[in-house]
């Protein structure tokens, strides 16, 4: 009998190893859709490098962006990427209220990092400066709206991974989606950086 | 009623010291730029410092990539996406201002 109980254990043991291993190389897979993404975003950037200075008489990136405004999008992922972060802590504690928590608060944060971009948006149109104005322009748009289309995925994504939190609870397979989300998440805050390096702050002079 | 925050996870600690380090490279170009301290090139270089150590910042403490063994495939290949990257975005910036350059001479 005890011999039959210790090879369970060894069974579940293994199946739980052989499950770790399998959830690993989805993170893996997937940090190499991310590398894939990085390099849409640098051949972006690349377009976006090219064209700033093809303004055909149209505006300009001088003038044309409130750094104060860009600041707070900025100030809203930073904080978002914290909270998600937290929400993972909350894994590891496995406290399925924090989880939904901080899931709760990070969603908010990126939502509200949505509505002030598409809020920028509405109002550079109304200026005259929209997409079809100019190269400078298209590229503009193409390059933050690609980032700003990736944070709402990842609003949706959020929302989903909520509700299995809520019906599943923390199992091993629901966790490792969340810490997925949490690269892509991530990821997209350090494009960010890479935007309001590249196109407002040096558009602010 | 449990605490949102678990407070014995060495792990808090370093995703608040990624947050503060996020933040002030975050204030100092801003600050560069509002405030007008440098030249523009200069301050254009600062920014560009700044941006790739912030990456750095956000890599190692909010995605816990470092050099131990079991990041190694993911370390691997963010340095081959880099030199990718570098070959791609690099080159096409560098042809089309040359080609600019001639057209224009």
């Amino acid at each position: 009998m005890a011999h039959a109980t210790a090879t369970t254990e060894q069974y579940a043991e293994l199946l739980q190893e052989e499950q770790k291993h399998q959830l690993d190389e989805r993170a893996f897979g997937f940090w190499l859709y991310l590398m894939s993404d990085a390099l849409i975003f640098s051949l972006l950037f690349a377009t976006y490098a090219v064209m700033v200075g093809r303004t055909a008489g149209g505006p300009q990136a001088h003038g044309l962006f409130d750094l104060r405004y860009t600041f707070g999008e900025t100030m809203l992922l930073l904080f978002s990427s914290t909270t998600f972060g937290l929400a993972g802590l909350s894994i590891r504690a496995k406290n399925k209220g924090a989880v939904l928590f901080w899931l709760a608060v990070t969603f908010l944060l990126g939502a509200g990092f949505v509505g002030m971009e598409i809020n920028e948006f509405h109002g550079m149109v109304v200026a005259g400066a929209a997409p079809e104005r100019s190269g400078f322009l298209s590229a503009f748009f193409t390059l933050v709206a690609t980032h700003g289309l990736h944070v709402t995925c990842g609003l949706v994504w959020i929302v989903v991974l909520g509700a299995e939190v809520l019906r599943k609870g923390l199992t091993a397979p629901v966790a490792s989606r969340i810490h997925r989300l949490g690269l892509f998440w991530h990821f997209l805050d350090i494009i960010w950086i890479a935007i309001f390096s590249v196109v407002y702050l040096p558009g602010s002079f | 009623m449990r605490s949102l925050i678990d407070t014995g996870d060495p792990l808090l600690r370093v995703y608040l010291t990624g947050f503060v380090l996020a933040l002030v490279l975050t204030i100092i170009p801003v600050g560069l730029v509002t405030l007008n301290l440098l030249p523009e090139t200069t301050a254009l270089a600062v920014i560009a410092v700044l941006a790739v150590v912030q990456m750095g910042v956000h890599l190692h403490y909010f995605l816990h990539l470092d050099f131990s063994a079991s990041e190694r495939n993911n370390l691997l290949t963010l340095a081959f996406t880099a030199v990718i990257m570098v070959i791609m975005a690099g080159g096409t910036v560098w042809i089309l201002y040359n080609l600019h350059y001639r057209m224009m001479a």
